[in-house]
């Protein structure tokens, strides 16, 4: 009898033995190239892990500034110089923390960020040109870079020498994380004008991180994961150059994010597949040179949707199988989950216990000790192959529908995406898909357990702060501010200038995202499901 | 099937709306972003026998009080609130006093959300 294939994460055949002849054919010149060089199947560096690990960089934050800079404190006392912000809802959705909509969020997923006032807490006594701080934050991502600007200049510390990353990709939001405020042209203009303010005020900066992370956690197989945010990509590269820029201008400070889940085979075949199709569309569809353009650098997080509510603790096996997966892979970068993710925010234990499983992967392990270990291997050379085909498969479709905002507007990726997480459901539903302590090896009771709480008294406090900061600043520079900037937005004037006067003569994080959207309007989905 | 707050992971609400809909049950998806007011007004207007709340931001507390209270305004008890998310188990039994008839948590398989909104969602009486 002959065994049949399992199907992958993304529906491809996983073949029960693998040999020669599934590289039939198959040219290791053309397919791998050398560790940093063209096509980068095998990694950005040539040396990857051999010489240091990736950054571990943990994403945290909650409550008010106050407490998010002591935590980002005790964090550079260990010895962490790579912070990760995490913004709570109204913030990311560009409303002000007294919004009747923030009602009950406030605080709540990251820290509440009001004005400038906030951010000079959240960065009290950290050096900005010794730390590099990523934001997680998207469609008001402008503000927060600006803020971080501002911020630095007050301790004396020029733009040029600022270090970070803004998410700033807003078309995933669109498909599938949800925090969008502007339609998708207004939106494709204000990350074309904040790559020129970059490459002019802050060149060191990591404009956008082009994210799968939320598509898969949505439900995207990874096939999809790689293809869609590909495809976003292709779409701000686009934008970019119809705004005047040259390719090798921004393309060097373009970065990834993606999941890693615990199908470990099929996860180091995708992050190798994502950085081939990468370095040939920047090669051959844009024509750029600079060798930096063409590398797909990515951070990873492993999978929250994996975690389970039941028995929290074997979380702790699976991120370390996700991680490895990221490792193997050749991340830059890497956040592991707590434990707790599936039931509450982490405590201060599991954090760490999350961070000292990456640690484990980077210093008691073997894989940092040689570049892309499954390089030739005949099983994940042949997935990487089929990964790519799948992924280029659905860019051709999205490129058939005109390109990503498009497709978004047909909700092409969002309804795919969807169709596959109701298949992983209806899967785990009939016991088909093995998720252990859910549908197999369930025990009766659960151990109770006590997850970490936001005090919310911090809706009342913001709401306070931000009432003293408008009875306190001159009302009349911000009106002015506030007009300069509509008048730029109208026009074709880089809205990051009038932006950061608003920002500075204390306009808050609302007052100037409801300026643009009287200009631009919001985006309103056609939600079906 | 509403997503109250600002929290966009609609996921897990898309799974069970769609599970609803093949079980032949009549489901409205309010989309994301929508207020406790805005929920209330559409499930009046649809006329709908109950409202499943998701929420994962940890903003269940305050919009799960918040339906509540203005069904009753409205004269609307009578409408079954349940509703699911990353809940922790302490909020459960505070969720249920003011008044949810069920909370699902992670793991629920979707054919026991369809079981339960066939015996208590429009007449039922929650166990």
């Amino acid at each position: 009898m002959t065994a049949t294939p399992r199907p992958s994460e993304s529906g491809l055949p996983i073949e029960p033995v693998y040999g020669p002849d599934a590289l039939d054919g198959w040219d290791p010149d053309e397919k791998l190239g050398e560790p940093g060089s063209y096509p980068f199947t095998r990694g950005v560096y040539p040396s990857m892990y051999t010489g240091r690990p990736w950054t571990m960089r943990q994403y945290a934050g909650f409550g008010t500034a106050v407490e998010s800079n002591a935590r980002y404190k005790q964090l550079i006392a260990n010895g962490t110089m790579g912070l990760s912000v995490a913004f709570d809802l109204p913030t990311q959705m560009g409303h002000d923390s007294d919004a009747p909509i923030a009602h009950g969020e406030v605080g709540k997923v990251g820290v509440a960020i009001d004005s400038i006032d906030d951010m000079r807490v959240l960065f009290d006594g950290i050096p900005l040109d010794q730390v590099s701080t990523s934001m997680t934050i998207n469609a008001p991502g402008a503000l927060l870079l600006l803020l971080y600007q501002l911020v630095g200049e007050e301790q004396g510390v020029p733009a040029e020498k600022l270090t970070g990353t803004i998410q700033n990709d807003v078309l995933k939001e669109y498909i599938a994380r949800g925090t969008y405020i502007f339609p998708p042209k207004p939106s494709l203009r204000l990350i074309a004008d904040i790559f020129k303010y970059c490459k002019a005020e802050i060149p060191k900066w990591n404009t956008i991180s082009i994210s799968g992370y939320h598509m898969a956690e949505a439900g995207a197989s990874p096939a999809q994961e790689i293809a869609f945010t590909l495809a976003d990509g292709i779409e701000y590269v686009r934008t970019a150059v119809a705004a005047g820029m040259d390719v090798d201008d921004f393309a060097p400070r373009l970065s990834f994010f993606f999941v890693a889940r615990t199908t470990i085979l099929e996860e180091v075949a995708k992050f190798r597949a994502a950085r081939r199709i990468w370095a040939r569309v920047m090669r051959e569809e844009f024509g750029a040179e600079n060798p930096k353009s063409l590398m797909l650098r990515f951070h990873t997080q492993t999978a929250g949707v994996q975690l389970t509510a039941q028995q929290p603790e074997v979380n702790l096996v699976r991120v370390a199988v996700q991680g490895l997966a990221a490792v193997l892979g050749g991340t830059q970068s890497l956040h592991t989950n707590s434990f707790d993710e599936a039931i509450a925010l982490p405590t201060d234990k599991s954090a760490r216990l999350a961070l000292r499983t990456q640690q484990v992967l980077a210093y008691e392990t073997d894989v940092t000790a040689t570049v892309d270990p499954f390089a030739g291997s005949y099983v994940v050379e042949k997935m990487t192959d089929d990964v790519e085909a799948a992924a280029l498969e659905l860019m051709a479709k999205v490129e058939e529908m005109g390109g990503a905002v498009d497709a978004i507007e047909r909700g092409f990726q969002k309804g795919e995406i969807e169709r596959s997480a109701y298949r992983i459901a209806q899967e785990t539903d009939s016991g088909e898909r093995v998720v252990v302590g859910v549908n197999r090896y369930t025990i009766d009771v659960e151990e109770p357990y006590e997850p970490l709480r936001v005090d919310p008294a911090i809706e009342a406090q913001q709401a306070a702060r931000l009432a003293e900061l408008r009875a306190d600043r001159d009302q009349a520079a911000v009106d002015a501010a506030l007009a300069a900037l509509k008048k730029a937005a109208e026009g074709a004037d880089n809205v990051l200038h009038p932006m950061r006067d608003a920002l500075k003569a204390r306009a808050t994080v609302g007052e100037v995202c409801n300026a643009l959207r009287e200009v631009w309007g919001t985006y309103v989905p056609t939600d079906a499901f | 099937m509403a997503k109250p707050g600002l929290d966009g992971h609609d996921r897990g609400a898309k799974v069970i709306a769609r599970a609803l809909r093949d079980a032949g049950i009549e489901v409205i998806y309010t989309g994301l972003h929508q207020s406790p007011e805005q929920i209330v007004e559409a499930t009046l207007q649809e006329d709908a026998a109950g409202i499943g709340l998701s929420v994962l931001s940890g903003a269940h507390l305050t919009l799960f009080a918040k339906v509540i209270e203005l069904l009753e305004q409205r004269d609307a008890a009578d409408i079954t609130v349940f509703g699911g998310g990353i809940i922790p188990e302490a909020d459960i039994a505070p969720l249920e006093r003011m008044g949810v008839a069920r909370v699902f948590t992670p793991g629920t398989a979707t054919h026991d959300v369809v079981d339960w909104v066939r015996a208590y969602v429009g007449g039922g009486v929650p166990a």
